[in-house]
């Protein structure tokens, strides 16, 4: 728990959109505590440790995520940001031979607990993933099929919902003429937008982007950007990405992953603008990865 | 022109002549049969009964047992196969026994068909007392179909992305739902093929229905699955080493086996076209 006697550095408000808010006096514990922000924690992480067969690819880590915050988890390749991420949807229990230790908490409870069904979990904890992969079917069912797993099915809400993520996802204008066409002669940014709208179609409360833009170009990825920032107003957000540009961009909150280790958590003005470690310095400013 | 030129051309000049053998060969054997079937070929033999001892009429009751056949053989492995594949590469646990299973399978393709007739006629005809009948021939066929269908669909069930199966899960759809409305509805093209081509492969059997289904002359048409029936491999085969007017039974030999051809080269044609048309689905 963060000890408030600490030295206090002073940064802008995280929870703040865009940064602008007024300055106000935050402790960056580790555990870089929502207690700070006022807010119940929406996920937390404690003491998770992971493991490939023999290879321990995550080290106690221990953090929260607050809702209608996003956090953005920068490391270079291999430090594990990606393996964590898919801890939170359980998506890594589909690798042979990986063991998990620790807690992660949904909202207190336990998701690998047995009271928690992974589907039903990937419900309330959407993700969007690197590579758009939207399904082989046309744009209206890529939408639709969500929400036939979740059991809507009554024709005329389906259509309205679809409409009403597509909207969500900014693809509206783009897709409403060719909704029965194949979702595969999209670019590469609209069908990462499909799949955002696919994942907000099920209604979910967390929304994991794993590096969404690692493949598109600067146009849509300023495009995903700005939805991102949309969407925090109702969604716990966390993203990883390579791009510190983008961290800086789009997040309250940044984390910072090495070798499998969280070297440093806070309010991203602070990780950017006056990192405590030297290793968050050096990534941050260019000098390894 | 250098020498690397040189030996590249050549190695063009023999791949191209290869390919021209190939072509060569296939197209011989049509134009050898064509040549001598054709002029039998009428309205009346593809819609008549053999007459006379062999002699006259048509081979229509072949047709339609040959037809029988390879759709029970169809019914049977098709739901067997497909589900097979499906839990070898979606449920069981990667390790030895899939490996096995997978070898076990490939064998199976490796197993000469006569060897898959007489299993047919202990199991089929004599143990399960189905008799010499189509459905003792369409399970042998069937049997013989499996390991075609199975290594099909395995292919077509692990050319499916793996990122669109996350994707699937990832909307909270479980495995099942994630197989069934995603994974198959992307393999099926390639299933299909599978299938098809298995088809041509079963159509043309002799073997597997020599001791189990096939007959010399049936009157009529098959009325059950119990019955025996005329099919074509087995009814040119007979053709050619029975009966007492040689003369014209080759004919009608060389008849049905243009007639034979036209279906198995269709089905195939088939096939290619199916893939062709959903070839450019995903990894867009």
């Amino acid at each position: 728990m963060p000890d408030t006697s600490n030295e206090g550095t002073v940064v802008r408000s995280p929870a703040a959109p865009n940064l602008a808010g007024g300055e106000i006096r935050i402790n960056s514990d580790l555990l870089a505590g929502s207690e700070v922000f006022g807010l119940e924690p929406k996920i937390s992480a404690r003491g998770v440790n992971f493991y490939y067969g023999a290879k321990r690819a995550l080290k106690n880590i221990n953090m929260d995520f607050s809702p209608r915050l996003v956090t953005a988890i920068i490391g270079p390749s291999g430090c594990g940001k990606s393996t964590f991420i898919r801890l939170l949807n359980r998506m890594n229990e589909l690798v042979p031979g990986s063991r998990l230790e620790g807690e992660i908490l949904l909202d207190g409870l336990d998701i690998c607990g047995p009271a928690c069904d992974a589907a039903e979990l990937r419900k309330r904890v959407g993700m969007v993933f690197q590579k758009p992969n939207p399904f082989p079917k046309s744009i209206f069912e890529n939408v639709a099929y969500g929400l036939d797993i979740v059991g809507v099915r009554d024709r005329l809400t389906v259509e309205e919902k679809v409409e009403d993520s597509l909207r969500k996802a900014a693809l509206w204008d783009e897709a409403k003429d060719r909704l029965r066409e194949s979702a595969l002669g999209l670019s590469g940014g609209q069908q990462q937008r499909l799949c955002i709208a696919r994942c907000l179609a099920v209604e979910p409360e967390v929304i994991l982007f794993d590096e969404p833009c690692a493949s598109l170009d600067p146009i849509s990825t300023a495009k995903i950007e700005e939805l991102i920032l949309e969407l925090k107003k109702s969604y716990t957000i966390v993203i990883v990405t390579h791009n510190m540009q983008q961290a800086a961009r789009v997040s309250d909150r940044t984390a910072f992953f090495l070798m499998g280790e969280l070297i440093e958590y806070g309010g991203t003005g602070m990780i950017f603008k006056a990192p405590r470690d030297k290793r968050t310095e050096d990534y941050i400013t260019g000098r390894f990865g | 022109m250098t020498k690397r030129g040189i030996i590249q051309n050549t190695g063009f000049t023999l791949l191209a002549l290869c390919m021209a053998a190939n072509i060569v060969f296939l197209g011989a054997i049509i134009y050898f049969i064509a040549s001598r079937g054709l002029s039998i070929i009428s309205w009346e033999f593809l819609t008549q009964a053999p007459r006379e001892a062999m002699t006259l009429g048509g081979v229509a009751p072949a047709i339609v047992g040959t037809f029988y056949l390879t759709l029970g053989a169809v019914i049977f492995a098709l739901p067997l196969g497909v589900a097979c594949a499906v839990y070898l590469t979606e449920y069981s646990p990667k390790g030895w026994t899939v490996n096995l299973i997978r070898i076990s399978v490939n064998n199976l393709a490796g197993v000469p068909s006569v060897v898959f007739g007489l299993f047919g006629l202990a199991v089929f005809v004599k143990r399960f007392g189905f008799g010499i009948s189509m459905l003792s021939g369409s399970l042998t066929l069937g049997i013989l179909a499996l390991p075609v269908i199975i290594s099909a669909s395995q292919e077509a069930l692990m050319a499916v992305p793996q990122s669109i199966r996350e994707a699937s899960l990832a909307l909270g759809a479980t495995r099942w739902e994630t197989i069934r409305r995603v994974v198959l509805p992307a393999a099926l093209p390639g299933i299909l093929t599978g299938v098809i081509l298995s088809i041509g492969r079963v159509a043309g059997e002799t073997a597997p229905i020599l001791f189990t289904a096939a007959a010399f002359y049936v009157k009529g048409y098959p009325h059950s699955a119990f019955s025996e029936v005329m099919a074509l491999p087995y009814h040119i085969y007979a053709l050619m080493t029975e009966g007492t007017h040689p003369e014209i039974q080759t004919r009608i030999a060389y008849g049905s086996s243009l007639i034979l051809l036209a279906l198995v080269l269709s089905v195939s044609m088939l096939a290619i076209y199916i893939r062709q048309r959903y070839r450019r689905g995903y990894n867009a």
